[in-house]
C-alpha cells in the first residue's frame, strides 16, 4: 500500500428528475490504497452505486476531482479510464462465446493475437473454467458467469477493479464461497478492488477498509473491526450488525469518560474517545458484549429490568429486557456449554458490560432528525443541508 | 389428460386458420397450374408443366425486374430505417411511443390511396414539377413518373415501416448495460456500435428484410399507379392473366414460380447472414 490508487475529491453528483434534482451523492472525500480492497457499504439508495459509476466513468460527478494514481478522471470518457468493473448483471455479451468476451478489452486494445489467446487463457485457468471457452453467456450457471465477468475485466490488468454488487445474483452458499475466491483472487493479482455491496456480512469478511455510507455521504471509515466495533454514528451501530441504543443523560464527566447514573446501582460509563463532552448521551453498546445475571454484578455498566423475550437461535439465545419504559437491552447469550435458557419471561435481571464496550454516538440529534422524518435514503441529502 | 390436451386446443384454431386459407389455397392454385384449357374450352387437369415453361420464358424479364425493385427497395429502407430506429430506441427518451406512433400514422389512410397521392404530387405538371419547370429548375420534359426510381420511391415510401418496427424492437431490447460493459472495455462509440448493437440488432433486420422483401417484389399497385409499360412487375402480370385475361392455369403457374423465387432468396439469406447467430441473438 501506501501510494494512493483512488481518490474522491469533494465529489458531488445532482440527477435533474423531471422537476427536481436529486442529491445522489452529497460530498465524499476517499482514499483508496494501491493494492487494497475496499468497500462501499449502505442501504439501496444510499449513493454508492453513483458513487462507483462516477469512478468508472459513466455518470460525470457535478461537482469534484476523481483521481487515479494522481490524475484526474473527470470529463475522461470510461473507455479510455484503465479501469474496469463487473457488473452487477454480469454484462455479458450474449452473442458472443465466453472467450470472445474475455478478449474483448484486449482486443480493442489492439494487442497481437498470440498475446491475447495467452492471457485469455491464463484468466480461464485463475477462474477455473478452462475447457469451456466456446461456451455462450447463458449456457453456463449464475456462478460460472459470474467468474467470466471476473475475467473479462481481470484480463486486461487496470489499475483498479470495480466491483458493483457482483455476488448479488446467487443463492447464499454459492455466494460465501464466491466471497472467498474474489479474495484469493484479490490477493493473486495484487489489484486494489472498489467494491460495493449492500450486504454487510460480505463487506466485513472481504474488506481491508469499508465506507458506510447513508444518504449520499459516508457515515464511518475504517476496517471492518472498526466499523463493527466503534460504529461512529448511530446509522452505522444500527445498518452493520445490531446494536442495543441507550438514550441517557450525563451526571458527570470525568477523566475522559461520562458517567450516566440513574440510581440504586444503575449506571452506565461511556469513554470519551477524544469526543466532546455532552449532557444528552446516546450510548450503544453489541448485543453480545452484554452480561445476564440475576445480582447487581458490579460492573462499570449495568441496568436492571424485566425479561421480555427469550428467542433461541442456535449458536446463542437472545433475551430481550426491559430496562424502562420503552427501553430496551438485548442480549445474546451464548450456548457455549449449556444450551439451557439463563432466565425465564417476566424474571428481573441485571445486563451488564465493560465501559469499553459503551460507544458514544455521533451528533444524535442530527442523525435521528433525519431518520425520524422519514426521508428517503439518497434523497436526504438535498433536504438536510 | 386435459392438461396433455391443452396445447393442441392451443394451436387449433389457428391451425385450423391456416389449413383452410393457406394450406388448401395453396394445394389448389399448384392444381389449377397444371390445369390446361381455356375460360371458353374449360379447364382439364393434365398435370402438364409447360405453364411453367412458357412462364418462365415469357415473363422472365418482369420477374427480374420484381426481384431487382424488391432488393433495391429493401436496401434502401434499411439504409432508412436503421437510423431511424436507433434514433427512436437510444436518443428517444419520453417521446419514443409518440414517435412510434408518427411513423404507424400513414397506416391510417388506405394503402392506394397514399399512392396515388404520390401519383398526384409527382405528375409531371403536378405541384412539384409543375412549379420546378416553370421557375425553369428543371427541363421541361424532366419526369419522375413511369420511371423505376418512382417505382421503387413508392415502395420504400410504403414498406419503410415494416423496416422501422422490427428494427425498433431488436434495438430497444439490448440491455444498456452491454454498452456500458462494451465502453468499460475500451471500446470508443463505434467500436460499441459495430461489435455489440449491430450484431444484437441483426435479427430485428432479419425481420424486416422479410417483411419488406417479400411484399415489394410481390407488389403490384406501385407499378400500375406511379410507374409505365416499362416498369411493368411480376405483381402485375398475374393481376393481368387473372382477372383480364382469365388464365388461370398460367396465373397460377406464375404465382407458383414467384413463390419459389421468393422462398429460395430467403432461404439464401438466411444461410448467408447465418440463422444461428440470428437466433442465438434473439434468444439473448
Amino acid at each position: 500500500m501506501g501510494e494512493q490508487a483512488i481518490e474522491l475529491i469533494g465529489v458531488a453528483k445532482q440527477f435533474s428528475a423531471a422537476e427536481e434534482n436529486v442529491q445522489a451523492v452529497e460530498r465524499v472525500d476517499l482514499s483508496i490504497g494501491s493494492g487494497e480492497f475496499f468497500s462501499l457499504l449502505g442501504p439501496s439508495g444510499c449513493g454508492k452505486t453513483t458513487t462507483l459509476r462516477m469512478i468508472a466513468g459513466f455518470e460525470e460527478p457535478t461537482q469534484g476531482q476523481i483521481l487515479l494514481y494522481g490524475v484526474d478522471q473527470v470529463g475522461v470518457p470510461a473507455n479510455n479510464r484503465d479501469l474496469n468493473m463487473v457488473f452487477q448483471s454480469y454484462a455479458l455479451f450474449p452473442h458472443m462465446t465466453v472467450f470472445d468476451n474475455v478478449a474483448f478489452g484486449l482486443r480493442r486494445k489492439k494487442l497481437p493475437k498470440a498475446e491475447i489467446a495467452e492471457r485469455v487463457n491464463t484468466m480461464f485457468e485463475l477462474v477455473d473454467l478452462k475447457g469451456r471457452e466456446k461456451r455462450r453467456p447463458r449456457e453456463m450457471s449464475g456462478g460460472q458467469q459470474q467468474r467470466v465477468a471476473l475475467a473479462r475485466a481481470l484480463v486486461n490488468r487496470p489499475r483498479a477493479l470495480l466491483l458493483d454488487e457482483p455476488l448479488g445474483a446467487l443463492d447464499l452458499k454459492l455466494r460465501q464461497s464466491m466471497q472467498l475466491e474474489l479474495k484469493r483472487n484479490q490477493r493473486e493479482v495484487g489489484i486494489t478492488f472498489v467494491y460495493v455491496t449492500h450486504d454487510q456480512g460480505e463487506a466485513l469478511t472481504m474488506s481491508d477498509r469499508i465506507a458506510v455510507m447513508n444518504a449520499g455521504h459516508v457515515e464511518q471509515l475504517g476496517s471492518p473491526r472498526e466499523v463493527y466495533e466503534s460504529p461512529a454514528t448511530r446509522f452505522v451501530a444500527d445498518f452493520i450488525g445490531t446494536s442495543n441504543l441507550v438514550e441517557l443523560t450525563a451526571t458527570s464527566t470525568t477523566a475522559g469518560e461520562s458517567v450516566a447514573d440513574r440510581g440504586a446501582q444503575q449506571r452506565i460509563v461511556v469513554p470519551l474517545r477524544g469526543q466532546q463532552a455532552r449532557d444528552r448521551l446516546v450510548v450503544a453498546v453489541r448485543p453480545e458484549k452484554v452480561g445476564l445475571a440475576t445480582a447487581p454484578p458490579g460492573a462499570d455498566c449495568q441496568l436492571s429490568g424485566r425479561v421480555e423475550e427469550v428467542v433461541y437461535q442456535g449458536t446463542f439465545t437472545a433475551y430481550t429486557v426491559q430496562t424502562a419504559p420503552g427501553e430496551h437491552i438485548v442480549c445474546h447469550w451464548q450456548n457455549a456449554t449449556d444450551s439451557s435458557d439463563v432466565a425465564a419471561v417476566g424474571d428481573t435481571v441485571w445486563v451488564s458490560w465493560a465501559k469499553e464496550h459503551s460507544y458514544l454516538l455521533e451528533d444524535p440529534g442530527k442523525v435521528a432528525a433525519a431518520v425520524s422524518a422519514g426521508v428517503p435514503a439518497g434523497v436526504a441529502g438535498g433536504a438536510s443541508k | 389428460m386435459r392438461r396433455k390436451l391443452a396445447p393442441y386446443l392451443l394451436v387449433m384454431p389457428g391451425g385450423l386458420w391456416l389449413a383452410i386459407f393457406f394450406v388448401i389455397p395453396m394445394i389448389a392454385m399448384v392444381s389449377v397450374s397444371m390445369e390446361t384449357g381455356s375460360l371458353e374450352t374449360g379447364f382439364q387437369q393434365t398435370f402438364s408443366v409447360h405453364h411453367y415453361l412458357d412462364m418462365i420464358n415469357t415473363y422472365h424479364p418482369q420477374l427480374l425486374r420484381s426481384l431487382k425493385y424488391g432488393l433495391c427497395t429493401t436496401v434502401i429502407t434499411i439504409l432508412l430505417a436503421y437510423p431511424m430506429a436507433y434514433w427512436i430506441a437510444f436518443r428517444g427518451g419520453r417521446h419514443k411511443s409518440t414517435y412510434l406512433f408518427l411513423i404507424l400514422l400513414p397506416f391510417f389512410v388506405t394503402f392506394v390511396i397514399r399512392t396515388i397521392s404520390w401519383q398526384f404530387l409527382l405528375a409531371d405538371d403536378g405541384i412539384v414539377l409543375g412549379h420546378l419547370k416553370d421557375w425553369h429548375l428543371v427541363s421541361k420534359n424532366f419526369h419522375v413518373l413511369a420511371t423505376p426510381y418512382a417505382v421503387i420511391g413508392g415502395l420504400v415510401y410504403n414498406f419503410l415501416p415494416f423496416m422501422v418496427l422490427p428494427i425498433y424492437v431488436a434495438l430497444e431490447r439490448i440491455d444498456k448495460v452491454l454498452l456500458e460493459a462494451s465502453a468499460d472495455l475500451y471500446a470508443n462509440k463505434a467500436a460499441t456500435f459495430r461489435k455489440v448493437v449491430l450484431p444484437l440488432s441483426l435479427p430485428g433486420v432479419f425481420a424486416g428484410v422479410i417483411l419488406t422483401f417479400v411484399p415489394a417484389a410481390a407488389d403490384y399497385v406501385n407499378a400500375q399507379i406511379l410507374g409505365g409499360s416499362g416498369q411493368v412487375m411480376i405483381g402485375n402480370v398475374i393481376e393481368t392473366l387473372y382477372i383480364s385475361n382469365s388464365q388461370y392455369p398460367q396465373a397460377s403457374a406464375l404465382s407458383s414460380i414467384l413463390l419459389a423465387a421468393l422462398l429460395l432468396g430467403i432461404f439464401v439469406y438466411a444461410r448467408v447472414l447465418g440463422t444461428r447467430d440470428v437466433l442465438d441473438a434473439n434468444a439473448g
